[in-house]
């Protein structure tokens, strides 16, 4: 023991650090390589406007379907507006979706379920009937039914992929409410005298903050997805405003054109969905060993 | 069995009337006057007065409630308000195009998706392994609408072997129109049960039963095949309800690229032209899909799982 002492004193390695070292090592290429899509995705929809070729809703009848050149990497649509520049205003719509829908929804969800978990009895029952209903409709299929209900535009998209994204947190966070419930501290909490919320604010949520988290990261990428179904079925954002998903729909509309708005929103899609999930895995993996 | 089957049945009353709730409650009640969202900001006071004497709005809520409960469960929706065609008549013409579809392309999944699954069990992270990983990783990236597109392009437009749209009358021009849509939904299912299909078979292969079978001196393919693939397929069949209705809400988006029709095609329709009745009927014809098919998964499991039978 004497000849380690330096081991006792010195400070814990910051957890976070070591995950992120671990997240983000030589050995495994491919995360690597989806954290850098996932910070050029970033990097590009906040600093759209000034990356931008051109004006996304700027129309140029002089010069419609073009095909890709130097002056329209990816040609234009049939309005004349520039492909590129659509989708880089399209990618800071994703971003926006795909942070907003799952944060309000783990908020939302997660206050559902530890107020099931913690309290139990007849709010359990209802909450929980609830959620396992909800949890029975694909999340696509129960975004177009309350579309059907709202229509598009910003705040009932927002709606919408919260809505389809609350019963699944509601249940990890019952979940992990039911077996911290079961832990002598909280125990101890309650033997205290400690006030209800305060064991749930200072017990309870930091212990179920993990899972919660990791469910989040796991879908931005299904949010991204969603928002981009939803505006190519036109219950999503409203044209003219660029979303990767209605530049679909209106190539598809168009599709004796020009192929190239379809193909390379599409490639957007999918190589960003594809860089979010091998992240949120990765992360899945590092936060939690266990279950690798 | 029928006692289960019965007691199944009786659990599932709870849940289609909540589910009718649910939709009562999203369409009347959220934001908006229904009357207003029908028929546009445009509308005269008179037209909307009328429309809500037509659909009932103007009755008390508890009224409105009951009223729908029962049309729904008499599947009795009303008339479109675009041609005045009965909603059910639609529903009925639309309906098979979209079973057909949902279950071509769920044919398909398991045909492709349960080989890929077991090669890359049996070759496990090799390169069959990692080829299957890379399939699944962008089968669960790439959106099915995308990829229809893309289809789309290349295979009716540019070579002309498929048609661009429509339904197709008569069971070969029906297959041959459903051939290309089927196959956009089955290779992301595949990505899917693939994966399904490989977990459940590196599990199963790891079992005693699987060493005593190859120490008996049973052949490869007889250990993978009889002894392997038939146990690992347990949880992929259980696997497939939800992934049915995953299909079933891709339809929708695969309905609109190939221009096919389809309750997708008509919910969505009726979304863009506002055509209330037509919309509450999509939607609830959805959400019984989505209980029935809960309660064939259910009854399923009892099927499989003596178990389970023997507890209810």
């Amino acid at each position: 023991m004497s000849a380690l002492p330096d081991e006792s004193i010195a400070p814990a390695p910051d957890p976070g650090f070591q995950i992120l070292r671990r997240l983000i090592s030589m050995e495994q290429p491919g995360t690597l390589l989806a954290a850098l899509v996932v910070c050029a995705f970033v990097v590009v929809a906040v600093l759209a406007p000034w990356i931008a070729p051109y004006d996304p809703l700027a129309q140029s009848y002089l010069r419609i379907n073009a095909y890709p050149s130097s002056q329209h990497w990816l040609g234009t649509d049939q309005f004349g507006r520039d492909v590129l520049s659509r989708l880089i205003f399209g990618a800071r719509n994703s971003l926006i979706f795909g942070l907003m829908a799952p944060t309000i929804a783990a908020i939302v969800g997660t206050t559902l379920g530890v107020i099931a978990g913690y309290f139990g009895g007849f709010i359990d029952r209802v909450i929980s009937r609830l959620i396992d209903l909800l949890l029975a409709f694909p999340e696509l299929l129960l975004a177009i039914m309350i579309s059907a209900a709202l229509g598009g535009g910003f705040w009932n998209v927002i709606l919408v992929l919260s809505i389809a994204f609350i019963p699944g947190f509601a249940r990890v966070a019952r979940a992990s409410t039911l077996a911290v419930r079961q832990e002598p501290y909280i125990e101890a909490s309650v033997a205290a005298g400690l006030r209800t919320h305060t064991i749930i604010l200072r017990h309870v949520l930091p212990n179920i903050s993990a899972p919660v988290v990791v469910l989040m990261t796991l879908w931005v990428a299904s949010a991204i997805r969603l928002e981009a179904s939803l505006s190519f079925l036109g219950i999503g954002t409203r044209p003219p405003a660029p979303s990767w998903g209605n530049i679909i729909r209106d190539a598809l509309g168009n599709i004796f054109g020009s192929p190239w708005p379809i193909i390379g929103a599409g490639f957007a899609i999918t190589v960003v969905v594809l860089a979010f999930n091998v992240l949120g895995d990765a992360l899945r993996d590092a936060l939690d060993p266990d279950t690798a | 069995m029928l006692r289960t089957i019965g007691a199944r049945l009786v659990d599932a009353v709870p849940t289609v009337l909540l589910v009718l709730s649910l939709v009562f409650v999203a369409l009347r009640l959220l934001p908006g006057d229904p009357a207003l969202v029908a028929l546009g900001e445009y509308a005269t006071q008179d037209q909307l007065a009328l429309f809500r004497r037509q659909m009932g709005l103007d009755l008390p809520l508890w009224q409105q409630y009951f009223a729908f409960l029962r049309n729904m469960l008499m599947l009795d929706f009303g008339t479109s308000l675009v041609n005045q065609t009965p909603v059910i008549q639609l529903i009925r013409e639309n309906l098979p195009y979209t079973i057909e579809l949902t279950l071509v392309a769920t044919g398909m999944g398991l045909v492709f998706g349960i080989p890929l699954g077991v090669v890359a069990a049996v070759n496990r992270n090799r390169w069959q392994d990692r080829g299957a990983r890379i399939f699944s990783l962008v089968g669960y990236a790439i959106p099915d609408f995308y990829l229809g597109a893309l289809l789309l392009i290349v295979f009716a437009l540019n070579l002309g072997w498929f048609p661009i749209n429509g339904g197709g009358t008569g069971f070969w021009d029906r297959m041959y129109h459903v051939f290309l849509p089927a196959l956009t939904l089955a290779m992301v299912k595949t990505a899917f049960i693939g994966r399904l299909t490989r977990t459940s078979m590196l599990e199963v292969l790891g079992r005693d039963y699987v060493r005593t079978a190859r120490a008996k001196g049973a052949r490869e393919p007889r250990v993978i095949y009889r002894h392997g693939l038939r146990n690992a397929l347990l949880p992929v069949t259980t696997g497939l309800g939800l992934s049915l209705l995953a299909t079933l809400s891709g339809s929708v988006a695969i309905e609109l690229v190939f221009n096919r029709p389809g309750i997708g095609e008509v919910l969505i329709s009726a979304i863009a032209k506002r055509d209330y009745p037509v919309i509450q009927a999509g939607v609830v014809v959805f959400a019984f899909f989505v209980v029935a098919v809960n309660l064939l998964v259910d009854l399923a499991y009892a099927v499989v799982d003596p178990r389970i039978r023997v507890k209810a």
